[in-house]
């Protein structure tokens, strides 16, 4: 089976070092959605529980994936988790640069707005999440006038030396998204998270629209990256050899739960859960001599009787 | 000689590679200029404010101005002779005894000098600079009567009492193309309003605004339209009396801009640029006016140019029921007033020209809408 080169870095500064706590420590999550009655007065019909009581800590520096089959609520942690939805119940401690701890779960809109600089999402359709109607410079120094975080002159420069950093001509900045192909419009993307130098990225499926070569090409700059702006990655992804070569743990989400979170070589080695064991094995292997999983539905229902 | 390679610079099929700098209402420019009818329109348009604008200039007579002698007069054709340059021919008019029915001969031994920037009635450019040359008029001879005493002539005859159609049809064009512009401008700023709240926030709000938008579009126009025009103070002059119709009018008309805006809106708020916009921190009004306003621009042009041939139609419509404006004010649908019954119709069709510009007018905003619909938006038509 073919294998990325994995390039982690060094050392993880651990949960248990003094003075670095976790960046992210998320406690209890829910989010639940409710299906309302057609009509005009809307009546609750029913509850959708897309994230329930789920927990993990983000260390520093490190980069964990999420995966899961679609509909499993990885994106909806992600979103939950910067506040594009508000968490039904639980904690989101996030550690800020100057060490103070907040939790993004309870946060006023306006509390939360100087908190946006720290923590970024990198979406995952690189054609729906630049507006087609600005140029590249206005995209991407858009956060630098939110925030009003520099002048005329130095956001030019910044942008200018952040399209450098993601391996974009800073000659092109006036030109509009439509005249980039995917791969560039994602490092604009990244670029746009990047300016503010965040400390979390969270990346939905930030590879997954994209084809093989390019997405090789986006993880390795997602990587050195992570290591010049000492970044902390939430890789969101149901592409497992993208996650087993890029993220140090992995937690394997299914219907809304975590069912099982190690450390890469661990979880691909030796997995525990009988679910992690299926979606394992649902990988498609280049070695024609490994077999085709053919009996995943069964596999699935099986669980699902001895799990309901 | 062999075609340019495919792959050369300056083959067609890369000019598309050029268009990378370009802004998308810059690539819509473009797209409407290859627009042929669209861009002829946009100078018949352009023509139109411009005899607004400078309508005294270009009139050869004001409005009010009249000669009985030359009741009904048909159009004077302009003529072009070596000797006398422009001119028209005499009208020699002879009148039935028995029918009193007036009837004109042109006498071509009599032509009438025509000039440009000729001296003519006094008047004051927009109401402020007293002037009195004409873009077109009777070029007044040396040693000769003052102006008032020239022959007249009527480029597209003349109405019951005289006055000069063309001359009026010139006036006209500033009333019945302005007045409901304030009107348009209040809509949209209506629709846009309402209908960006009702889709940007949706949930409670949206329902609410659907809802008040199906109770005001429950309203009949007419029988409201009158009930103001019996409401307003009779002492208000014509013009103020229907400007306030107007725009009480308006108040009933944003709900068709108001849907569409909300429609686009509540797609687009989807888009992940608008959650990436929220994720970094923008305001709602940032959000609306940066990232989801432009995106519906292109719509509210559209629905704005094609409002207009509406606007001028209603102004028209009402005006020709005696609903609208009355004179003294003119405008082309007090004109088309004079034409109320068929004997007058069949005897002075002349009577019937604001009909033509109204046609005329009306097309030339319709295929500038469709113009900017299909540049904005090119994939939709084909």
């Amino acid at each position: 089976m073919h294998v990325r080169p994995i390039l982690l870095p060094e050392k993880i500064s651990h949960p248990n070092v003094p003075g670095s706590g976790p960046l992210l420590s998320v406690q209890g999550l829910s989010k639940h959605f409710q299906q309302f009655s057609s009509g005009f007065i809307r009546r609750v019909q029913g509850i959708t529980k897309a994230v329930d009581n789920i927990s993990f800590n983000l260390a520093q520096g490190e980069a964990l994936g999420l995966v899961g089959e679609s509909g499993c609520g990885k994106t909806t942690t992600a979103r939950c988790i910067l506040r594009a939805f508000a968490p039904t119940a639980g904690t989101i401690l996030f550690q800020m640069p100057d060490g103070r701890r907040v939790d993004l779960a309870t946060l006023s809109k306006r509390a939360l707005s100087p908190i946006r600089q720290h923590a970024q999402m990198i979406f995952q359709d690189p054609y729906s999440s630049l507006n087609p109607r600005m140029p590249v410079h206005d995209i991407i120094a858009e956060p630098l006038i939110i925030h009003r975080l520099a002048n005329a002159r130095e956001r030019d420069e910044r942008v200018a030396e952040i399209m450098a950093r993601v391996g974009l001509a800073p000659d092109h900045r006036f030109r509009f998204p439509h005249a980039f192909s995917g791969g560039q419009r994602q490092r604009i993307g990244i670029a746009r998270a990047l300016i503010m130098r965040p400390s979390l990225l969270v990346c939905d499926e930030a590879t997954s629209a994209l084809d093989v070569t390019v997405q090789a090409q986006i993880l390795d700059l997602l990587q050195t990256l992570q290591r010049e702006f000492k970044l902390t990655y939430l890789f969101v992804a149901h592409n497992l050899d993208v996650v087993r070569g890029f993220c140090h743990r992995v937690a394997v989400m299914r219907q809304g739960r975590i069912l099982e979170i190690a450390p890469t070589s661990e979880l691909f080695n030796a997995p525990q859960h009988l679910y992690t064991k299926i979606l394992l094995s649902a990988m498609l292997s280049p070695d024609p001599d490994i077999p085709m999983n053919r009996h995943l539905t069964e596999q699935l229902a099986q669980l699902d009787r001895l799990a309901p | 000689m062999p075609d340019p390679s495919p792959l050369s610079p300056t083959s067609p099929h890369l000019r598309g590679l050029e268009s990378g700098g370009w802004s998308p209402a810059k690539l819509a420019l473009q797209r409407f200029q290859q627009h042929r009818i669209a861009f002829a329109s946009v100078f018949i348009v352009a023509v139109l404010y411009l005899l607004a604008a400078g309508a005294e200039f270009f009139a050869p007579y004001t409005p009010q101005s009249r000669d009985i002698n030359y009741a009904y007069c048909p159009p004077q054709l302009p003529r072009f002779s070596i000797q006398s340059g422009l001119h028209v021919l005499t009208m020699r008019v002879s009148i039935d005894p028995l029918t009193f029915k007036r009837t004109y001969l042109e006498d071509p031994l009599q032509p009438i000098a025509l000039g440009f920037w000729v001296p003519g009635e006094s008047y004051h450019l927009g109401g402020l600079f007293p002037a009195n040359h004409h873009f077109l008029g009777v070029k007044p001879r040396p040693n000769q009567l003052p102006p008032t005493a020239l022959p007249r002539f009527y480029f597209l005859g003349a109405d019951a009492i005289g006055r000069d159609i063309f001359s009026r049809l010139i006036a006209g064009t500033r009333i019945s193309l302005s007045i409901g512009l304030i009107a348009i401008t209040l809509t949209l700023f209506l629709g846009v309003t309402i209908g960006g709240l009702s889709g940007y926030f949706g949930g409670i709000t949206d329902t609410l605004i659907q809802r008040l938008i199906e109770v005001v579009n429950a309203f009949p126009q007419i029988p409201l339209w009158l009930a103001f025009g019996a409401a307003l103070p009779a002492h208000w002059p014509p013009l103020t009396t229907y400007f306030a119709i107007t725009l009480v009018l308006s108040l009933l008309s944003w709900t068709s801009l108001a849907r569409v805006v909300r429609g686009k809106i509540l797609a687009l708020r989807e888009e992940d640029y608008a959650t990436a916009a929220r994720l970094l921190g923008a305001s709602h009004l940032r959000i609306f006016c940066r990232h989801l306003l432009p995106g519906v621009a292109s719509h509210i042009i559209v629905v704005t140019t094609m409002s207009v041939p509406a606007m001028i139609i209603g102004e028209t419509s009402l005006s020709f029921l005696g609903l609208g404006l009355r004179a003294p004010v003119v405008s082309w649908g007090v004109m088309l007033h004079d034409c109320l019954n068929l004997p007058t119709i069949v005897n002075y069709p002349w009577l019937l020209m604001p009909a033509v510009l109204i046609v005329l007018t009306v097309l030339a905003f319709n295929f500038l809408g469709d113009g900017l619909r299909d540049a904005f938006d090119p994939y939709t038509a084909k």
